[in-house]
């Protein structure tokens, strides 16, 4: 090939450095629990089960983990943080919608929450699963002119309702402008506000990610892919996106209300780019597309941003610089490294 | 004389500078197999991307069963029944091969229709798909219709797109150069399927670039040069035609043609 | 009367901003999200040269625009050409440059009231019975003329002839030996050069604040789709619709509604038409 080219140009043989390549193979134990293989002793299953089961036990653990109030309120944060993320995630990259907008789902859910708490008495308990409905129908009309559409358009119109609703919240004057609702009840129990949020992050992870496999969740795949194909084989798209979508919207006003009741109080920060950008960054930190990358990301940045809370907006400088290194250097994220580290060992073989 | 099944009235398209397509009007009847040639860039595809919905016609008219299906969008003329393949094929490379096939299966129409050999009801998807891809020449007992698509050679992917078609009980399966990339001989097993669909009801339009072996499943043509319809009829008439000629084939290959037609 | 002239006004402004993005989006097809912040930046540098190095005006805003192209090409030639072609991170990775920016310069310190730049002219004059200053005229003067410049440059210059080509089909271009990464680079430095132009013409009327940066990206991209996101033309154009409208609005029903009729028209155009004034319907689709 370019041997020739090379004897030429390059020293003589003797002194040229063993020609090595890296070279990856599965390991041992990864092909021994594929399939149904797995089921052949205990060692096998464990492979399998022993990181989600990690990931579950170390999760439902956290809360009694931590030492004081202040940093159990953080554990709830993090789940917020990472059901926004979860929710981006699954967008950007089992539909192909790149949501640049997640405080428009978090701002939007804390209101209603606080509306429907403060206006109409309504418990936090029931407040939660409302503001998720009517939050995911409000949040789903808004974006439905741009879904058949090309994702740029997504993004654009994402990127834009916050700083929007932002606006005219305050423009108007109206929910409180720019002071926000008070006095908001919170949630009957620390412990159970803690769980709640908790559980739900399992839950929405292990849920979302059954359901992208099952067929009809291969058709987002599909839609991705392919849009055309799809099409043509006689698929609304609008309406499949609508309701990635609406799964999306839900769980991001979801876990707006929720911070709404941990505060106690929404306002206009909600709307804040904080929210905006950092799922975004957990994502891409912990690895796209795998789902418990923004869960992972969202436990070593979230911790992060709060002891560089005194820095005020310089935070999301760093937020940014982190996600535009991962995104020209590592885009895999931790979760692809730790895969890969998980399922392959690698060797240096002479070429 | 019947309704014919697909009908195009006086079909343009321009897109900015360029007339892609100029007054073509044609009829198609229900159980033929037209064929559409031409030399590149004459307006083939944009006819069938007008016909699907993928472009809106600047003027004209598409009839499908009598019903007026210009510009609708590409989910609802395929939801009637009117399917097609892609040029630059489009299979979900991603995706086990079978998989392809559930995708359309989760259209309104297959609901419908049962998909390909359903009697009306759709039953398990993933049996559906896998019988399909047997009747379209996939061995059944092998691992093939499991195995991840960007695997498959092109033969296999042909068949796939055609599959995909097959899935919504099509009416008209419109093929867009179905047999380029082909070897000779994963050709001539192809066209044993093409006469097989056509033994089923299904009306096929064909866009070819490969005369000879369109010669063998088409019993009319239509010739496209440069946006407007030059000439539409039986293969030996539309051979004899001295514009036609002109316009696209080198003379060795319109005798070798003709002893075929 | 007053509404036409303050509308021209608001117009021309509005086309400022959006020329930039719509020339890089034209061109590249990257939505660079970044805008807002080359805009700020730009009369951020002015000031500081003006203001604190004591740089004569003209020269600032001449070594400013010269900043702010560098800075477009760099970013390009650095980070966008990393990412080109995989749209989700073409669209994250422009997005998180203009944040770095725009918080960065608020972290910085560039918040309050005292950054201004002054104006180009003191004084006003009457059009009709408007009062109209004389650095807004000179804004909408020179807005105008730009356009017109731009539209020529585009059409009857070599480079200008090779981005078109590259705007309507980049394999071509590619195959007619034009270079589609460096014009690329040329074209985003082109746009932030456009978004420094801008930002020397309007920043003036009032103050610098990084809040604008935010504005403007909303403003150029709102101007972008209801004209057809790739035509430079028609943002000029539906600049004037929204300028139009927002004017309107501010007479007859109240100031607080400007931001709402750019969202408003931008909803309005993706459902009725979603390729703009004079996009192209192949726009829309995602083409594999």
């Amino acid at each position: 090939m370019g041997n020739q080219k090379d004897q030429q140009l390059s020293p003589p043989q003797s002194q040229q450095p063993q020609q090595q390549r890296k070279e990856r193979i599965d390991r041992g134990i990864k092909v021994r629990s594929d399939g149904l293989y797995a089921l052949m002793s205990w060692r096998e299953i464990s492979y399998l089960t022993l990181p989600r089961f990690i990931l579950v036990a170390g999760m439902l653990s956290l809360p009694f983990l931590m030492p004081g109030m202040y940093w159990q309120r953080v554990i709830s944060i993090v789940c917020i943080y990472a059901i926004l993320g979860l929710s981006f995630d699954f967008l950007a990259h089992y539909v192909g919608l790149v949501s640049l907008g997640g405080a428009f789902f978090i701002g939007t859910g804390g209101y209603i929450a606080g509306i429907l708490n403060t206006s109409f008495s309504i418990p936090p308990f029931l407040t939660v699963p409302l503001a998720a409905i009517i939050g995911g129908g409000f949040c789903t009309l808004m974006l439905l002119p741009c879904l058949p559409l090309k994702g740029v358009y997504f993004a654009i119109i994402t990127l834009m309702y916050p700083l929007f609703m932002a606006r005219v919240i305050e423009a108007f004057d109206i929910f409180g402008g720019t002071d926000g609702i008070i006095g908001i009840d919170s949630f009957s129990s620390a412990l159970g506000e803690q769980y709640f949020v908790v559980v739900m992050v399992l839950l929405f992870l292990f849920g979302i990610r059954r359901f992208v496999t099952t067929d009809r969740g291969l058709i987002f795949t599909a839609i991705m892919d392919n849009d055309q194909a799809v099409k043509a084989s006689g698929i609304n798209i609008t309406r499949y996106k609508a309701l990635a979508v609406f799964i999306a919207s839900s769980m991001g006003c979801m876990a707006g209300a929720c911070l709404t009741h941990i505060y106690m109080w929404t306002g206009i920060s909600q709307f804040a780019l904080d929210f905006s950008i950092l799922p975004i960054a957990a994502t891409v930190i912990g690895g796209s597309g795998t789902l418990v990358g923004p869960l992972l990301g969202c436990l070593i940045l979230v911790p992060v941003s709060e002891l560089l809370r005194d820095f005020g907006t310089l935070r999301i400088v760093f937020y940014a610089s982190i996600l535009l290194g991962f995104i020209l250097f590592r885009s895999g994220g931790i979760m692809e490294f730790g895969q890969r580290k998980y399922e392959q060992f690698e060797r240096w073989t002479r070429i | 004389m019947t309704e014919p099944i697909l009908r195009m009235d006086t079909l343009s398209k321009r897109f900015g500078g360029v007339q892609a397509l100029k007054n073509v009007s044609f009829d198609v009847l229900k159980g033929d197999v037209l064929g559409i040639i031409g030399p590149n860039g004459s307006g083939k595809t944009t006819i069938v991307n007008s016909i699907t919905g993928f472009v809106k016609p600047s003027s004209g008219k598409i009839f499908f069963k009598g019903k007026n299906i210009t510009g609708l969008p590409p989910h609802k003329v395929a939801d009637m029944g009117v399917t097609r393949t892609f040029q630059i094929m489009r299979p979900y490379y991603s995706l086990a091969a079978y998989k392809n096939l559930v995708i359309p299966l989760f259209s309104p129409r297959a609901k419908r229709t049962g998909g390909w050999r359903g009697g009306g009801n759709l039953g398990n998807r993933q049996t559906i798909a896998i019988d399909i891809l047997e009747e379209i020449g996939f061995e059944r007992d092998s691992y093939i219709p499991f195995k991840k698509t960007s695997t498959l050679p092109t033969g296999y992917l042909k068949r796939l797109e055609l599959a995909r078609c097959l899935a919504l009980k099509p009416e008209i399966i419109i093929c867009d150069e179905i047999f380029s990339g082909l070897s000779m001989s994963e050709i001539a097993s192809m066209v044993p399927l093409i006469e097989r669909l056509q033994d089923e009801g299904i009306t096929i339009v064909m866009i070819e670039h490969r005369l000879r072996e369109l010669f063998q499943v088409a019993n009319r043509i239509m010739v496209v040069n440069f946006g407007e319809k030059l000439i539409e009829g039986s293969p030996s008439v539309v051979m004899a035609d001295e514009r036609v000629k002109t316009a696209y084939f080198g003379s060795e290959e319109v005798e070798e043609v003709m002893t075929y037609a | 009367m007053e509404i036409l002239v303050y509308g021209t006004i608001n117009s021309v402004s509005l086309a400022l901003m959006g020329l930039g993005f719509a020339m890089v989006y034209g061109i590249c097809r990257v939505p660079n999200f970044a805008h807002g912040a080359l805009y700020v930046i730009c009369g951020f540098v002015t000031w500081t040269l003006f203001q604190k190095m004591g740089v004569p005006y003209f020269l600032a805003i001449l070594l400013s625009l010269g900043i702010n192209g560098l800075l477009g090409m760099l970013m390009y030639r650095f980070v966008l050409i990393r990412v080109r072609g995989m749209n989700i991170s073409e669209i994250i990775a422009s997005y998180a440059i203009g944040l770095i920016i725009l918080e960065g310069l608020r972290y910085g310190g560039f918040r309050g009231m005292t950054y201004t730049l002054p104006v180009f002219m003191e004084g006003s004059l009457m059009i009709g019975s408007v009062p109209v200053d004389y650095h807004r005229l000179l804004m909408t003067l020179i807005g105008i003329f730009l356009v017109a410049g731009l539209w020529v440059f585009t059409h009857h210059t070599k480079i200008g002839l090779a981005l078109q080509g590259m705007a309507q089909d980049e394999r071509a271009a590619l195959m007619l030996g034009i270079d589609s990464d460096l014009m690329a680079m040329v074209a985003m430095g082109f746009g932030a050069v456009l978004a420094g132009v801008a930002a020397t013409l309007i920043m003036p009327l009032g103050n610098i604040v990084v809040e604008s940066g935010y504005h403007v990206l909303i403003m150029s991209i709102a101007v972008c789709i209801v004209g057809g996101l790739g035509s430079w033309m028609g943002a000029f154009f539906a600049a004037f619709i929204i300028g139009y409208a927002q004017i309107l609005t501010v007479v007859f029903i109240g100031s607080h509604f400007q931001m709402v009729v750019a969202i408003f028209a931008i909803i309005l155009t993706l459902i009725l038409k979603p390729s703009g004034l004079f996009g192209q319907q192949k726009e829309l689709e995602e083409r594999v």
